[in-house]
């Protein structure tokens, strides 16, 4: 059965504290961090971007299994800050990682689930026998204007899991998708910020979605809160996943391991595919795990996830890359002025 | 740097691909299609090296031309492969002054740089301190 054969997830090593950003803009840091749950958020190094940090997902995804590079035959870049507006982030991905020429690409665009929509194509093409692996990365290095409330949250990461239906560490039993046409959030050709309608983000957007894809789960597949051992929810900061897993029943115990964004931010189309990541880096064999994702426009992918014998096999090496929690350990810490830098929010002569 | 020039070379950017000789186990980057050593009597054959290595010598630039007048100060050092060959490459530090010779140092995936604000956008491989990662 389709599933996951191996993941990799990178985080650049900066960090920049939500106290400093309200420093900048007067506003009260106490306030936006208890309200968002989010203490620290990345960003990238001076010269990291989506592709750089897609391609260090994809080796550390193939530093953990041997996979032949050659039979990796479709790669996918879901994010909303590809380097290039025309010109393919998947394929600076494919020949980084010796997958080109015989392979399918494309770069996925839905604000924060792109990245999920790219497991959903790969399964089909897996599943049609069209292609033995597929590569499905989320990445982003997410932008908020100056002073915007976005800009306490927009984080650089991502996360790569190669699809494919030999002996995969974990069995995707299904995945069902919820979408329809909300203006919550969006950025227009040519601008450099995105747009959002503020609270309208919350219900008609985030939690309609997010429910409406998980109840669909359950309903197709006779499941409760209660058959799953861990839950990753979308994470735009830490009161969402934590309210919507409330709401459909599930525990805080459940989304614990997959809750990253308090010391990460929101990394967008890599947010819910590295909290999938770190719980990955501590499942055992036989956990089932629930997986929704919520992209802005406005859709949600749900996932039924059963992790395998295999992740406990000699084929499989966890310990050939670094886990989320390491990545997140040991950052580099600046202040507002080093973070415009990075982010190219200074304009240059 | 031209498009051309570039996209000619992005094997070797991108992967480190060099070359061998199967005859006597020499190693080439950037790749030589004729062993200096063996002559007619090698073949030299694709290889991809894993670039892991060590700082031979190295010096911090302050001063770059305007492609890389952004990136100032960083470190351009010579670096022993594992492998064999010795390659020119810059070491991402946060702090310069931490750069020494014989620093341990593997490769990772970054922009080399971009032809102003339309053009092409370059990869490449630079090199970071090769330490364990810390247990969480």
């Amino acid at each position: 059965m389709t599933g996951i054969i191996t993941y990799g997830a990178y985080i650049p090593r900066y960090r920049i504290r939500l106290e400093e950003i309200a420093r900048v803009w007067g506003d009260n840091a106490q306030d936006i961090i208890g309200g968002l749950g989010v203490r620290e958020k990345s960003l990238p190094d001076l010269d990291e971007d989506t592709a750089t940090i897609a391609v260090e997902a994809a080796r550390f995804a193939l530093a953990r299994r041997t996979v032949d590079p050659a039979e990796i035959g479709a790669v996918y870049v879901g994010s909303e800050s590809h380097p290039y507006a025309v010109k393919p982030t998947a394929c600076t991905v494919g020949e980084a990682i010796g997958a080109t020429p015989v392979m399918t690409a494309a770069d996925y665009e839905f604000a924060c689930k792109a990245g999920t929509a790219g497991i959903q194509t790969c399964m089909g093409l897996v599943g049609a026998g069209m292609v033995r692996y597929g590569l499905a990365i989320g990445a982003d290095v997410a932008q908020g204007a100056p002073s915007d409330a976005l800009e306490y949250t927009a984080a650089a990461g991502g996360a790569a899991f190669l699809i494919g239906a030999d002996d995969p560490i974990a069995t995707i039993h299904r995945t069902v998708s919820f979408t329809t046409d909300t203006p919550d959030f969006w950025r227009r050709e040519g601008q450099n910020y995105p747009r959002h309608g503020g609270r309208f983000t919350g219900d008609p957007g985030y939690f309609k979605h997010v429910q409406g894809a998980a109840r669909l789960m359950f309903e197709q597949t006779g499941k409760s809160p209660k058959d799953y051992d861990y839950a990753v929810f979308h994470q735009p900061n830490a009161k969402f996943p934590q309210r919507v897993a409330e709401m459909l029943g599930f525990t805080p115990e459940q989304i614990r391991p997959g809750l990253v964004v308090p010391t990460l931010g929101n990394t967008y189309s890599g947010a819910s595919m590295i909290g999938l990541a770190a719980t990955l880096d501590i499942a055992k064999p036989g956990d089932r795990i629930f997986v929704t994702s919520f992209g802005s426009g406005a859709g949600s992918d749900s996932f039924d996830i059963e992790v395998t014998d295999a992740i406990e096999s000699e084929a499989f090496k966890r310990e050939g890359a670094p886990t989320v929690r390491q990545l997140l350990a040991n950052p580099i810490y600046v202040d507002y002025a080093v973070y415009a830098r990075h982010k190219g929010k200074i304009v240059m002569q | 740097m031209s498009v051309p020039r570039f996209w000619r070379k992005i094997r070797q950017r991108y992967n480190l691909e060099g070359t061998r000789c199967t005859s006597c186990g020499r190693t080439f980057y950037p790749p030589r299609s004729f062993c200096p050593d063996c002559r007619r009597a090698g073949e030299t054959v694709p290889f991809r090296f894993r670039g892991r290595g060590e700082i031979v010598t190295f010096t911090v630039i302050r001063t770059a031309s305007d492609a890389f007048a952004q990136q100032t100060p960083f470190v351009l050092a010579i670096i022993q492969l594992e492998e064999g060959p010795r390659v020119t490459g810059q070491v991402v530090l946060e702090d310069v002054s931490e750069a020494r010779i014989g620093m341990r140092v593997r490769p990772v995936f970054r922009r080399i740089g971009t032809e102003g604000e339309s053009g092409v956008i370059y990869y490449g491989t630079k090199y970071v301190p090769d330490v364990p990662y810390p247990d969480a």
